[in-house]
This record gives C-alpha cells, sequence and structure tokens, in this order.
C-alpha cells in the first residue's frame, strides 16, 4: 500500500516539476506546481508528518501560489519567446546540476543506516502522543522566542510588500514606458 | 664629578647640539641658537679638560650622602681607560662593543679637536651672521664635532668607522652648504665619493683584521701582534694598506686628494675646521692608532712615506702657482699632511701627531684670517687683486705674519719645532731617510715661497683693487684670530722630547737614536736657511720686480700651465674612471635595469591587471541567469569537495594503475 | 501481489526524490525567461529540501527536522510575498519580466 501509494504520488511530483519547466505560459507553470505541492503534501503524510501536510496545502498551494497566480494574471504575462539568453546557463549550469544530482544520488544510495519508511510510525512510538501535540510542545517552550520572531518577519513582510507595490509619487495610473533609453551590455 | 672621566659626554653634546638646533633652529632666535652652538663645544672641551684632570689632578671629592662626611680621596684612572658603553655586536665568534678609549693619543687629538673647534665656532658667528641658514650651519658644525670625538674616542675599529663616515657626510653637508651653487654641491659630492673609495680599502682592512684577529679592538690587536712574533709581511702588510687607502682618502693624500681644493667651495671656517685642523688629520690619526700593524710591517711603512713626501712635494709645486687664497692654504694643507705622513712612515708617530698639533694652530689661525680677509673683501678671494691691506686690516695682518712664519718654519715659532722633528727623525732612517729628508728640505723651500707670496701679494704693495673698502672684522672674529696667533707662537715650546715621552705609552717609544744634538742642530740649520731663501725669493719676485712672475712664467708656458692647471689630475680621472662608469652606468643602469627590468616588470603588472580586467569585466554582466548558473558551479563544486572521498578516489584511480603496473 | 502491497518504502527513495526535485528547480531557475517562472522554480528548490528533512525526521525520530520544515514554510511564505511585491515593482519600471532584459542595477 505504502508502495503504491508512493510511487503514484512521487509520479505525480515529477511529473508536475517537469511539466513546470516544459511548459511555456506562466500560469501553466503555476498550476503544475499546485500538482507538486499537493502531492508533496501527500508524500508527508506518509511520512508521518500530519501536521505539515496540512500547513503545506494550506500555507503553499492555498495562499503562496494562489498569491504567485494573481501576479501573473494582474501583469498579465504572456508566452515566453524562446531566445538564447545565456551562454553561460547552458555551458556551465548544467553540467553543474548534472554533476550536483550525481553526487546526492551516489551519496544517498551508498550511505549506511539508511531505513525504510514505516506507515503510521510517527516522531515517537509512544501512543496516544499526536504529532501535533509533539510540535506544539517544542514549538511553544523551547523554541518560542524564534516562533514569536518568526510572526514578526511576516508583519514585516507584509509592510515590505505593501510599500514596494505601491505608486510612486506621481500619476498613480502612469503607464510603465517601455521606450527609456538604457544601455545594454552584451548577454551573457 | 665623582672622578671617573665621562667620555660618552663628549660626543653627547655636541649631538645634543645638533639636534636642537637641526630642528628648532629656524624657529628659534638667534641669540638662543648662539648659545646652544657655542656651548656644545665649550662644554665637551670643558669635560676633557675634567677628564685629564683625572688622571694627573686626581684630587676629587666623592660625596657619601647619608653615610657621613664628604671623603676627599684620591681615584686614580690610569690611561689608557676604556668606557664600555653596551654591546653592539654579539653573534658566535664576533663581539664588538660601543667602547671609547682615553689614552694620551685620544687625549691629544680631543684637546685640539673641541679647543681648536670651539674657537672656529666663536669665528663663525662673526662670519656667518648675516646668511640664511645660520642655525642649519651650526648645527652641521655640531655634527661634525660630534662625530670627530667618536672617531678619536674609538675604541675598536667599527665605532671609528662610524666617525669616519660621519665625519665624511658633516664634510659634504658642510662642503655644499651654500647647495645653491651648482660648484658647491658638487664640490661636496666629489669630496663624499672620494672619500668613499678611500673608505672601501678602510672596510676592506677592517675584514682582514677580524678574519685574521678575530677582533677589531686595537688594544687586542696590539695584544694578539705582541704575543706572536710570526706576524710580519703578508697579511699584515696587505691590511696596514688597505687602512692607509683609507688614510689617504680622509686625509687627501695622493692619489686621493683631489677633494680637497674643491671643498674650499665651503664657508671657510669650515675649510679651516675640518679641512684643516681636524677632520683630514683623522687619516693621520688612525695611522698613530693602529701603529702596531704598520710596525710590524716595514714595506708598508715605506709606502706611507713614500706618498708622504711626494704628496707634500707635489702640493707644494702647485701651490706655487695658485691664485685663489684659499687654494694656496689648501695645497699647503695637502702637503703639511705629507710631513706628518712622512713622519709616520720613518715611525715617529709622535712627531707626526706634533705636527698634527701646531699644524692645527697655524693652519686654522691662516684659514680664519684668510676668511677675515675675504669678509673684510667683500668676498674676492683672487691674489691678484688684493694688496695693500696691512693698513687697513692691521690685526689680520699680524696674525697673518705670526701663521706664515710658523708655517715656514722659523724659530722660536711652533712650525719649527714639529717640522724638524720629522725631517731628523727621517734623516736618520737610513741611506733613502736621506733621500726623504732632501724630499722634504726642498719642500720647505718652496712652502716658505709660497706661503711669503701670498703674504706680499695680499697686504703689502699698493692696493690693485681702489674701489673696495675693505674693513676689519668683528671681535667675534679677531678673537680667536689673537688666541691662535699665541698657540702658533708657543705651542711648539712644549719640545718634541717632552712629547715623546708623554705619547710614549700609546704609541710606543722609538727606539733611542744614536743621533747627536749636533747634527740635529745642524739640520735645524738647514730647515731655517731654506726657509730665508724662500723669503728672499718671494721678496725678490713680488716686492722689488714685480714683473719678473709674469716673465717668468711667460718664458716656460709648458711648466707654468701644467701647475696651473694641477697636472690636469682631475681631467685625466674624469677621462679614465668617470667618464667610463657614466657610459657603463647609462648602459647597464638605464637601460638595462631601469627600462628594462624595473619598466618592464611595470609594464607586465599593467598587462596582468588590464587583462584581467578585460576578462573579468564580461564576467560581471548583470545577466540573471549567468549568475545563477555560476552560483550552480558554485555549490556543485563545493559538494563534490565535501562529499567525495577524495583520499580513496585518488588511491584507488592511482592505485589500479600501480596494481596493473605490478603486475 | 500481497508482497507489492506490504513493502515498505526505503527512505532512500524518499531522498532520491527530494534531489530530483531540487535538481529540477535548479533547471528551471537556469533556462526559464519568465521572471516569475524563476521564482516558481526557487520554490520548487524548497519543497524539494523539505522533503528531505521530513525524511531524516522520520529516520531518526526527532522533531527537529518537522519543525525546521515548519519555519522554511513561514519563511517562503514571507520571501514569496516580498519576491512578488519587488517584481510588481520591477514589471512598473521596465514594462518587461524577461530575466534578460533585467540587467541594470539601476531601477
Amino acid at each position: 500500500m505504502h508502495l503504491i501509494l508512493f510511487i503514484v504520488f512521487a509520479g505525480f511530483c515529477l511529473a508536475g516539476a517537469i511539466n513546470l519547466l516544459l511548459q511555456s505560459h506562466p500560469i501553466s507553470s503555476a498550476l503544475s506546481l499546485i500538482v507538486v505541492m499537493t502531492s508533496l503534501a501527500v508524500l508527508y503524510l506518509l511520512l508521518g508528518a500530519e501536521f505539515l501536510a496540512a500547513a503545506q496545502v494550506i500555507v503553499y498551494a492555498g495562499a503562496i501560489m494562489v498569491l504567485f497566480t494573481f501576479v501573473v494574471m494582474l501583469l498579465n504575462a504572456g508566452r515566453e519567446e524562446r531566445t538564447l539568453g545565456s551562454r553561460a546557463a547552458r555551458a556551465v549550469g548544467f553540467p553543474a546540476v548534472v554533476a550536483i544530482l550525481a553526487v546526492l544520488a551516489t551519496v544517498i544510495l551508498h550511505v549506511q543506516g539508511l531505513g525504510v519508511a514505516t506507515l503510521g510510525e510517527g516522531l515517537t512510538n509512544v501512543r496516544g502522543s499526536t504529532n501535533i501535540e509533539e510540535l506544539s510542545t517544542v514549538l511553544f517552550t523551547r523554541l518560542l522566542l524564534p516562533f514569536e520572531v518568526t510572526s514578526v518577519l511576516i508583519l514585516v513582510a507584509i509592510l515590505g510588500a505593501v510599500a514596494l507595490a505601491r505608486h510612486g509619487d506621481g500619476d498613480p495610473d502612469a503607464k510603465p514606458d517601455p521606450n527609456t533609453k538604457l544601455e545594454r551590455t552584451a548577454a551573457k | 664629578m665623582n672622578g671617573y672621566p665621562h667620555l660618552w659626554l663628549i660626543p653627547l653634546l655636541p649631538f645634543a647640539g645638533f639636534l636642537i638646533n637641526g630642528i628648532l633652529g629656524r624657529r628659534l632666535p638667534k641669540w638662543f641658537v648662539t648659545t646652544v652652538a657655542l656651548l656644545a663645544p665649550l662644554a665637551a672641551f670643558g669635560v676633557v679638560l675634567s677628564a685629564a684632570s683625572t688622571v694627573y689632578f686626581p684630587f676629587n671629592v666623592t660625596k657619601c650622602g647619608p653615610c657621613g662626611p664628604p671623603n676627599y680621596g684620591w681615584t686614580v684612572v690610569v690611561l689608557p681607560y676604556v668606557e664600555n658603553l653596551a654591546t653592539w655586536i654579539n653573534a658566535a665568534a664576533l663581539h664588538i662593543d660601543f667602547s671609547f678609549v682615553l689614552d694620551q693619543l685620544s687625549l691629544v687629538m680631543l684637546l685640539v679637536v673641541t679647543g681648536v673647534g670651539f674657537l672656529i665656532h666663536i669665528y663663525s658667528v662673526g662670519y656667518m651672521h648675516d646668511d640664511e641658514g645660520y642655525a642649519r650651519y651650526f648645527s652641521y658644525l655640531n655634527l661634525f664635532l660630534f662625530f670627530m670625538t667618536v672617531l678619536v674616542l674609538a675604541g675598536n675599529a667599527l665605532v671609528m668607522f662610524v666617525g669616519w663616515e660621519g665625519v665624511g657626510l658633516a664634510s659634504y653637508l658642510l662642503i655644499g652648504f651654500w647647495y645653491q651653487k651648482k660648484s658647491a654641491a658638487d664640490a661636496g659630492k666629489k669630496a663624499f665619493i672620494v672619500n668613499r673609495i678611500g673608505d672601501f680599502g678602510f672596510l676592506i682592512g677592517m675584514f682582514l683584521l677580524l678574519a685574521n684577529f678575530g677582533t677589531l679592538t686595537f688594544s687586542e690587536i696590539a695584544t694578539k701582534l705582541g704575543q706572536d712574533p710570526g706576524w710580519t709581511g703578508g697579511v699584515v702588510t696587505v691590511i696596514a694598506l688597505c687602512l692607509l687607502l683609507g688614510a689617504t682618502g680622509k686625509s687627501a693624500q695622493l692619489p686621493l686628494y683631489i677633494w680637497l681644493p674643491d671643498a674650499m667651495e665651503g664657508p671657510t671656517p669650515v675649510s679651516a675646521l675640518i679641512h684643516a685642523a681636524t677632520m683630514v688629520t683623522a687619516g693621520v690619526y688612525m695611522v698613530a692608532r693602529t701603529h702596531v700593524l704598520f710596525d710590524h710591517s716595514p714595506f708598508a711603512l715605506g709606502v706611507v712615506a713614500i706618498v708622504g713626501a711626494a704628496t707634500a712635494l707635489f702640493a707644494a709645486t702647485i701651490g706655487l702657482v695658485q691664485n685663489d687664497i684659499k687654494r694656496v692654504l689648501a695645497y699647503s694643507t695637502i702637503s703639511q699632511l705629507g710631513y706628518m705622513f712622512l713622519a709616520c712612515g720613518v715611525a715617529a708617530y709622535s712627531a707626526g701627531i706634533f705636527h698634527l698639533v701646531t699644524h692645527a694652530f697655524f693652519k686654522a689661525l691662516l684659514f680664519l684670517a684668510a676668511g677675515s680677509v675675504i669678509h673684510g673683501m667683500g668676498g674676492e678671494q683672487d691674489l691678484r687683486k688684493m694688496g695693500g691691506l696691512w693698513k687697513k686690516l692691521p690685526i689680520t695682518f699680524a696674525v697673518t705674519t705670526v701663521g706664515v712664519l710658523a708655517i715656514a718654519g722659523f724659530f722660536p715659532f711652533a712650525g719649527f719645532f714639529s717640522k724638524d722633528a720629522i725631517l731628523y727623525a727621517a734623516f736618520l732612517q737610513g741611506p733613502n731617510g736621506k733621500i726623504l729628508w732632501f724630499v722634504g728640505v726642498v719642500t720647505a723651500l718652496l712652502t716658505s715661497f709660497y706661503m711669503f707670496r701670498l703674504w706680499y701679494l695680499t697686504f703689502l704693495g699698493k692696493s690693485r683693487s681702489p674701489e673696495i673698502h675693505p674693513h676689519e672684522s668683528p671681535w667675534s672674529m679677531r678673537g680667536p684670530l689673537v688666541i691662535l696667533a699665541l698657540l702658533s707662537i708657543c705651542g711648539g715650546w712644549i719640545g718634541i722630547e717632552r712629547f715623546n715621552g708623554f705619547l710614549a705609552p700609546a704609541v710606543g717609544a722609538k727606539a733611542a737614536e744614536a743621533g747627536n744634538p749636533h747634527l740635529e742642530l745642524v739640520l735645524s740649520g738647514v730647515a731655517v736657511g731654506v726657509a730665508l731663501l724662500g723669503w728672499l725669493v718671494a721678496h725678490l719676485l713680488y716686492r722689488e720686480k714685480s714683473t719678473l712672475p709674469a716673465n717668468m712664467a711667460a718664458a716656460l708656458p709648458g711648466g707654468y700651465k701644467l701647475l696651473a692647471n694641477k697636472y690636469y689630475v682631475d681631467e685625466i680621472y674624469g677621462a679614465m674612471v668617470v667618464k667610463p662608469l657614466f657610459a657603463l652606468s647609462k648602459i647597464l643602469l638605464g637601460w638595462v635595469v631601469d627600462v628594462g627590468v624595473l619598466g618592464g616588470i611595470a609594464w607586465l603588472l599593467g598587462g596582468i591587471a588590464m587583462l584581467s580586467g578585460a576578462v573579468l569585466q564580461r564576467w560581471q554582466s548583470g545577466n540573471l541567469r549567468s549568475y545563477a548558473a555560476w552560483l550552480a558551479a558554485g555549490a556543485a563544486a563545493l559538494l563534490l569537495f565535501l562529499l567525495v572521498p577524495w583520499p580513496t578516489v585518488l588511491a584507488s584511480f592511482f592505485g589500479i594503475h600501480f596494481g596493473m603496473a605490478g603486475h | 501481489m500481497n508482497s507489492l502491497f506490504s513493502q515498505e518504502v526505503p527512505l532512500s527513495w524518499y531522498l532520491l526524490l527530494s534531489a530530483a526535485l531540487f535538481s529540477l528547480g535548479v533547471v528551471g531557475f537556469l533556462i526559464k525567461r519568465n521572471l516569475i517562472t524563476v521564482f516558481m522554480s526557487i520554490e520548487l528548490m524548497l519543497n524539494g529540501v523539505n522533503l528531505s528533512f521530513v525524511t531524516f525526521a522520520h529516520q531518526w525520530h526527532a522533531v527537529k527536522g518537522q519543525i525546521f520544515v515548519f519555519f522554511v514554510m513561514m519563511v517562503a511564505a514571507a520571501e514569496a510575498a516580498v519576491g512578488l511585491a519587488i517584481i510588481i515593482a520591477i514589471f512598473r519600471a521596465r514594462a518587461t519580466l524577461a530575466v534578460d532584459r533585467i540587467d541594470l542595477m539601476k531601477l
């Protein structure tokens, strides 16, 4: 059961990720990413992290991706053109990615001591203590300060976002001028 | 004073004067500068006297404060008195201290240096009164005194070398004092460079001393030489000749005398102090200090004597036809230094030192008087334009007369006793000595002639420049003149035998010669006779028939030109040494090093910077994707570096090869 | 079929999936031309890392792993908000979302 569930939803993850790369319209990429997020939520459930699965759906898929979708629609981003933007990205970047993947894969496959994922097993083997109880015990006692700091961080982020995205002084309906003369550097 | 000579004060006081006047002098009022400048040599002279008194009048009071009433006692300070100030070099076998030594020889030199130095300082107050660089002048003078006292007091060759170089430096600074004048700046350079050539010899001598004796301390060298009778000839000769080279550079002997006439570009008190009384005598002093080396090498002694005699004659011949009053005196100095070297060359060191002392008196006197004349004539230095000054500058005339009589060697002036001692010692030296004696006598004749020529042309007769109205110098200038004149009169009365006895512990007693007083009287008579002859000829040429010199010069044009142009020595050196050096420098240093190596390095660095800049510039494109790519590459490299077990990988990689090779 | 149903999943597979997601995120960051899509690839990378944290939390029964994921999510949320605000500001100044056109520091 575990195996089938894993294979199905891992497949959804990979398919969504590859689809994100292959699509040319950003909104399609956003939707693929939502697929990835929700599949990951299921995988978290399989690993016994129930709270995180819920948080993944609520926060990531439900808030962040919605934000992304809003921005895509607001800015009316169209299809991408296929142009050669950067030689370095191809020449240097791809081998780098391949190397990263290869190293990680080799290490993962050769390391000793990794066990198996057991369904139903949580953080502790003590029955009666749920995942969310475990988390909140730590979060509200030992890590209370970072927790509160995180909420301040989110507040700051909100303020920052508001400040950055508002119209500047001047005409609120001013359209951006695509003909502003700027020097171009040679794109690599 | 607590009964011990504090030798370290003697150099320190002039050094303090140098610092104060050098650093603050420009902002201080003139009277302050003068006071500091005069106090330094006076105080140094006082310390020398007190040091002498601790030896010869050792009564002193040692105050024993809390333990009772003062204690009147006698401390016995025995010469040589060594004062070790600090350790300088302490490296394995080499141990050199900053040590000062007071013995009879250094005591005599110190009295001359600080005493005559003080008189010249007083004279300078008047002479340099209107000069813009007043404070700078006195700071340099004090610096010179500092180095000279270090040189005299030195207990080992290295400290002496410090003083040696230092007086060279002070000489350069003072000769080129009026540095805006090109001839003065050139003369300063020439003096320093020629000195350096001599110093090379001194250095080689020091190295050889170290290599053979392991020490540079004079007393230790003397002990080692005395212990082992095998030290004769060979390496000792080489060392002595090297040291002699240094002495010829400093004391203006053949072949390194060329800087001294040019050094007359400096102010006249400088010429008096440095180039007559003290610095140029450093070479003689050094030979006397290291006399044990010369004693053990008859060959080197012979070279010294020949150099001295030849220089004396050579310089005297040039001095016959010079027209600048200071040049005449300069060549006279070279000639008299030749006498001192001649004395050392016949191992009569105390006679040489005796002549050094009397020469300091009358040569300083003559230079200062010449300065007085120049000052009175408003800067005129040409003999042909002077004349008839005996009425206008009476005191200067009187003291100059004393000086001329002293240098010519008339009885009972100072020069008579010292010059006679030298000639007598030379005569007794065997057949070669008689030749040296003859050369000395001829030189005395020439000396007398050109000094009286100077006397006649400057003071007597009618004035050849009626437009100039000379005035007598201020008392600050006349006072030292009078004192020096008195010393020139009675400086020799101590007599050579007593002087010999006094210096004997320091320079070694000359074996009692089997000379008889009759011979001495006869030789003295000959010397006085030639002096009179010289006066007579000068009188004839410059008083009676004043057209005769011109006719004689016209009769022997070649000879006259040769002498007037100083035997073209400067030109010869210029062609043989200076020009090739310039050419070599231009090619080797100018082109190869300067343009090639250094320019090449600069060009290379610039090229590297530009090249790397050009390469790196393309990297910073502002393109987000390329930045991201390089980020990923960096991350990949880091992961590779951290996660791959390189030792095993590399070992297996190479191990496979080895394994296969092994099979 | 029984064996298939009751087989356990080795944790290394989860880790391999996490590495794959991360690499795909990097590739997307490199090849995509739209600024927003690039940003989405970054979110993909973060998710891949989250998965590996949860895996290790399961391996060692440690709550730290999940706490870390919690914080990562919070920070990712803040970052997304601010980042998208910046993108909006850039779009206002440049009228383009092409990554290659935005290569000057001056806005």
